[in-house]
């Protein structure tokens, strides 16, 4: 239901009308939360940008320094373009699990979310170790195409064995807000639809897929900011050619000690991803709107 | 009924429809016709069949076997969306992600009309429902009611030939459905064309319809008009579903021309017999009914039955007493409010002609069905 649903409205508002203390109790609640986030994002964010403006002295060395060399433009325009691949991948191997989990029944639907949430419970690296293991030049993926008959394709260290492997371990965050709205659409909309004359296909493009779309807005922004700091799954899978900016940022700070020159790194990372957001908010939000209305 | 004037409306025939969901039928060799621009009600308990006829003709439901004609051709195995059918949910089923506007709009677009007489169309079925200026609104900003006349115009604003309505008032309060009832019964008028509507409400059946289709366990009991149903009823369940009834049973003694009932040391009878019943009961209807202090002299009246008023509802025009016979059943009656005034506990008697009791075979879902 919306925030505009009628039978919410007078319920809140006698309690906080008529005790003034009772508009502050729920921030008291959220306290701890509060001070978590602030001490473990606000204040580390406020030393990053401290840093990349103070070493090794004041100024926006640093910046100048990120923007002229055409290196690291080149490892921040793939790290956005390897993210985006990731969220499209996630995407089209998302929907249509997430509608599997509609579906059916409740014990099927259990082991459908087990299936996506027990690799999810592996160690990241161990599972990325995996994915070596399965896409390297001898590995499982290479020895069947050739035992089939086919010659062997490059999958370790390229930019899509990068992909595959991020988008499988970004996939339960796209099928799991996916799912909740989806589980939300009324199927009887579809039946309607058909009875006004669309025919079945018809009927998914107009009513289903446009109803979904907040979850499949959801799912993306996640799974796209998410892909952005990946680090361990692209140093292990990929190669020079797949280097994103996290694997920048660590050779920066940890082999060359340039604190400075990481913090930059990291706000610039910020800052695009935000202008980002910005960008694709309004279309985002329009249909939010539209599609929250139940 | 509709007058004789050429009617827009599609004919209907099943023809011994059957739907079976592995061994239970929902649906057992139902045979029906509606005329084309007729309103026609298909009433019954939840259960019985009415709703997945209903869905049989749209298109949602396949049939197991028999025979189902809109406007004279054949469309069993033609999909709904090809059948060209308004349907009116129960749930609105409006598209919450379009305006009120664009949801009207919908089967219009579907069927590539150009946008100017799109609007002109999407305008004129606003306004039949009245809600010509909440064309921008969306659908989470309407009250039930006002969402319901939409998905009316939705399901109109196409011409079609025939309208099925699925207990489409079921989720809005008595004042409002009865207002609605009364839209639903003008629009009926003004566009000619076949509605089918689907309730388990036998006023809102008698208020609407042209005729009734009463549904009971996957069968047509009876078809008519409401007061062939309320005054001549096929059945013990029709006569029990449409309106108030008592209904007496005893020992039956029944000669050539007439029918005698023993309840409780009492006889009562009626000049008529059912050929072949052995256990035939009475039914009679609350104003065919009335009571007496005992004792007092009721001339005219061919049979009484002792009792004791149970329940004593003052309904403004008249009153409804419930009686309690000495085997225990219950009479319903309804007396103008010029008669007597029985109070809880007073031992009356109740009086009725023989020749306004209806003989009926005895049903028992009759009663079971009933809540």
């Amino acid at each position: 239901m919306s925030a505009s649903d009628p039978t919410n409205a007078p319920v809140a508002q006698p309690a906080a009308e008529g005790r003034p203390g009772w508009a502050w109790r729920p921030f008291a609640l959220a306290a701890p939360a509060l001070i978590l986030l602030v001490a473990v994002i606000g204040y580390p964010l406020f030393i990053i940008v401290l840093r990349s403006l103070s070493e090794p002295q004041w100024g926006v060395q640093n910046y100048v320094w990120f923007f002229g060399a055409p290196v690291n433009l080149t490892v921040l325009q793939r790290t956005f373009a390897i993210s985006a691949w990731v969220t499209l991948v996630c995407v089209i191997a998302a929907y249509p699990y997430a509608y599997l989990m509609t579906a059916v029944g409740p014990r099927v639907r259990l082991a459908l979310v087990l299936c996506v949430l027990i690799p999810f419970w592996v160690s990241g690296v161990v599972r990325t170790l995996s994915w070596v293991i399965l896409l390297q030049d001898s590995g499982v993926i290479n020895s069947l195409l050739r035992a089939a008959g086919f010659d062997g394709i490059k999958l370790i260290r390229t930019q899509t064995g990068v992909v595959i492997g991020m988008a499988q371990v970004l996939l339960p965050f796209m099928i799991l807000p996916l799912y909740s709205v989806m589980k939300g659409i009324d199927l009887r909309l579809m039946r309607a639809a058909q009875s006004l004359g669309a025919r079945p296909s018809r009927a998914f493009f107009t009513v289903y897929l446009p109803l979904s779309l907040p979850g499949v807005y959801a799912g993306a922004i996640i799974v796209f900011i998410l892909a952005l700091g990946f680090y361990i799954t692209p140093a292990l899978l990929g190669g020079p050619r797949s280097t994103m900016l996290s694997t920048l940022v660590q050779t920066q700070v940890l082999s060359l000690l340039q604190w400075g020159r990481g913090g930059a790194m990291g706000v610039v990372l910020l800052v695009a991803t935000f202008v980002l957001l910005a960008l694709a908010a309004p279309v985002m939000r329009s249909r939010y709107r539209e599609a929250g209305r139940h | 009924m509709k007058p004789a004037q050429e009617s827009k409306g599609a004919a209907i025939d099943l023809e011994s429809i059957s739907k079976a969901y592995g061994g239970f039928k929902a649906l057992d060799g139902v045979s029906l016709r509606i005329e084309p621009g007729e309103f026609m009600t298909l009433l019954g308990p939840s259960g019985s069949g009415k709703t997945t006829t209903l869905n049989v003709v749209a298109g949602f439901t396949d049939v197991t076997s028999g025979k189902l004609l809109v406007g004279g051709r054949n469309v069993v195995g033609v999909p709904a969306h090809k059948r060209n059918i308004g349907v009116v949910f129960q749930h609105y089923a409006l598209f919450t992600h379009m305006s009120v506007g664009r949801n009207v709009a919908y089967p219009l677009t579907l069927r590539g009309v150009d946008q100017a007489e799109r609007k002109a169309r999407v305008a004129r079925a606003l306004d039949m429902v009245k809600m010509g200026d909440f064309a921008h609104r969306y659908p989470s900003e309407l009250s039930g009611g006002q969402q319901q006349r939409v998905a009316l115009a939705r399901a109109i604003v196409f011409d079609p030939p025939l309208l099925l309505m699925d207990e489409p008032l079921g989720a809005l309060d008595k004042k409002l459905r009865e207002w609605l009832q009364l839209e639903i019964k003008r629009i009926h008028r003004e566009l000619g064309t076949t509605f089918v509507y689907v309730t388990h409400d036998q006023e809102e059946a008698l208020v609407l319809s042209d005729r009734i289709a009463v549904f009971n366990r996957g069968r047509i009991e009876q078809v008519g008009t409401g007061r062939e149903l309320y005054d001549e009823p096929a059945t013990l369940f029709v006569g029990r579903f449409i309106g108030d009834s008592t209904v007496l049973r005893g020992e039956v003694r029944s000669d050539g021309a007439s029918t005698a009932l023993t309840i409780a040391g009492e006889t009562v009878t009626a000049p008529r017999r059912i050929a072949g019943e052995t256990s035939p009961v009475m039914l009679l209807r609350p104003e065919k009914l009335a009571i007496r202090r005992p004792g007092q002299d009721a001339a005219g009246t061919t049979n009484r039955l002792p009792g004791t008023i149970a329940e004593a509802i003052y309904l403004g025009s008249g009153s409804k007493y419930e009686v309690r016979l000495d085997d225990g059943s219950t009479a319903i009656v309804r007396s103008p409010l010029t008669g007597d005034s029985f109070g809880l506990g007073d031992k009356v008697e109740l009086c009725f002609d023989g020749a306004d009791a209806k003989l009926l075979a005895e049903d028992s879902s009759a009663d079971a069905t009933l809540t």
